[in-house]
């Protein structure tokens, strides 16, 4: 069910009862679950609340509050420039690293705001791993890629990080390509098979969540669905959110849709309901392709 | 962002107008069927009856034409939202449409078979229920266009008059049978035709039904009772 607040926070949940005779009118209704939303006890991630974003003087991100459930797969859809990605980018404080950046409100992951100055950002990095648009190997074996992290924090059992190597990779769908070689370049792989591989070298710090900024762009329809598979999967253990211009692959995806526009967050719902009855119009012209 | 109602890809526009137009064309061509078929039946006219029938193989060609744009624009456009509803209501209106011919089809030839018989009885009722279902496939269809939900739950609330219209008949045509079994063969046939035409209603009420789907998103088929608005 897709929930539109007035300023309020945006949280989608399981679809509820089919419609009835006697169902109350939409705003009734709407109200009733910003206060069921806002006093149970969700399994949320994370919380955004009240998130302000700029790039220098340009407010990117308006007054940003939604919530990201957990073990499930939430897409940011949007045109260019809506601010989807920016808001990625703040859920591990990718944006730190961006000059002239300043962001407002709270995130929130487990309860814990990850912009309070006590933050081990490195942590929350580890905790919540990132899958970028263009596959970024290291210019190492494939194994090596897999365990980089974990040397980095001076693990170096090696049966440990065998059994890291093979864990990750065959939860990123790649080790029965690559068992056989295992200490060959990165480099030498398929496009498709090194953003697996990005996946894996991902997974090995075992995260709670992935953040996926355009992961299948610029792979082929074969090394998409694989992907996609691949998504169905992880989801089970990890929460994923993924950004995507693909709007198909956002509904075959993901359980939850936001959708974003000039920086707000226009309509955020469960994605079957987004895709076949948003409540904006704004949402209806952008997935019908009425936009512009 | 624009809200115009145009899409940014004009071809797929120019398809949904297409389907939409192919969809209006066909109901009208259903209202017109109906029409001359009870016409047939209470001028006993055997000789438009049979046009009647003949010209059904137009309105399934049509079905065929329509489902094939419906699956063309589902392959090639992943439609979604409101144009996801309005092709998936086509496909399913098509088939409604379609059945309706096939029921003016069975009164042109129950039509046929009692105007070889002197006549039971002056037909009342059966042009009074006809003129309500075919009202009812023309409001459902304006719904359509007009995407007025209002008036496709009015086509829904019709039905009721429709059905009662047919219990009555029933009962009118086995009073005529308990009197005389001489007229058992016609009662029965006058009788069918009385449900063709309940069932005519019937799925001009799916059609509505479907409108209120298309333009709300909110399906209401199924209901013990019909909400008082949508």
């Amino acid at each position: 069910m897709t929930k539109m607040l007035n300023g309020g926070k945006m949280s989608a949940q399981e679809p509820t009862e089919a419609v009835t005779a006697s169902r109350p009118s939409m705003k009734a209704m709407d109200t009733s679950v910003i206060k069921a939303s806002s006093g149970a006890p969700v399994n949320n991630i994370f919380s955004v609340e009240n998130v302000d974003f700029y790039y220098g003087e340009k407010r990117a991100l308006k007054s940003i509050n939604l919530e990201i459930g957990e073990k499930k797969a939430t897409a940011f859809i949007g045109p260019s420039g809506c601010g989807k990605t920016t808001l990625l980018r703040c859920l591990n404080r990718m944006n730190d690293l961006v000059l002239n950046t300043r962001v407002t409100g709270q995130i929130k992951l487990d309860g814990k705001n990850i912009y309070d100055p006590a933050m081990d950002v490195i942590n929350l990095r580890r905790r919540v791993g990132m899958i970028f648009q263009k596959w970024n190997p290291f210019p190492k074996s494939i194994y090596e890629n897999i365990i980089y992290g974990l040397r980095i924090v001076g693990i170096n059992n090696r049966s440990y990080l065998d059994e890291v190597v093979e864990t990750s990779l065959r939860r990123a769908a790649l080790w029965d390509e690559v068992k056989d070689s295992l200490h060959k370049s990165a480099a030498d792989l398929s496009g498709g098979q090194q953003q697996r591989l990005c996946i894996a070298r991902a997974l090995a710090v075992e995260p709670d969540v992935l953040l996926m900024d355009e992961p299948c762009s610029a792979l082929d329809p074969i090394s998409t669905a694989k992907i996609e598979e691949l998504i169905h999967e992880l989801k089970d253990t990890f929460t994923i959110v993924i950004v995507t211009h693909n709007m198909q692959q956002a509904a075959r995806v993901s359980d939850y849709t936001a959708f974003f526009y000039l920086g707000e967050l226009i309509e955020f719902g469960e994605t079957g309901k987004l895709f076949t009855a948003p409540e904006k119009r704004q949402t209806e012209d952008y997935i019908t392709g009425r936009f512009g | 962002m624009s809200t115009s109602m145009e899409h940014t890809d004009k071809r797929y526009e120019e398809e949904l107008k297409k389907l939409r137009e192919e969809i209006l064309y066909m109901g009208g061509m259903i209202e017109d069927q109906i029409q001359k078929s009870i016409k047939s039946l209470v001028e006993r006219d055997s000789k438009l009856a049979e046009v009647i029938i003949e010209r059904d193989h137009e309105v399934n060609r049509l079905d065929v034409d329509i489902d094939d744009i419906c699956v063309r624009l589902l392959a090639l456009h992943q439609p979604a939202g409101r144009d996801l509803r309005f092709i998936t209501t086509g496909l399913k209106i098509t088939t409604d449409l379609e059945r309706i011919g096939d029921m003016a089809v069975n009164i042109c030839e129950r039509a046929l078979e009692l105007n070889q018989e002197p006549q039971l009885k002056p037909y009342i009722d059966i042009p009074r229920m006809a003129r309500v279902a075919q009202r009812m496939i023309r409001e459902s269809l304006d719904a359509f266009v007009r995407e007025d939900t209002e008036l496709a739950l009015k086509v829904c609330k019709d039905d009721e008059e429709v059905d009662q219209l047919n219990s009555q008949i029933f009962r009118e045509v086995v009073t005529f049978m308990i009197d005389d079994p001489h007229t058992i063969n016609r009662a029965i046939k006058i009788s069918s035709i009385s449900k063709y035409l309940e069932r005519i209603a019937d799925h001009a009420t799916n059609i509505a039904e479907m409108v209120i789907f298309m333009v709300k998103g909110k399906s209401i088929r199924h209901l013990k009772e019909l909400p008082p608005t949508v």
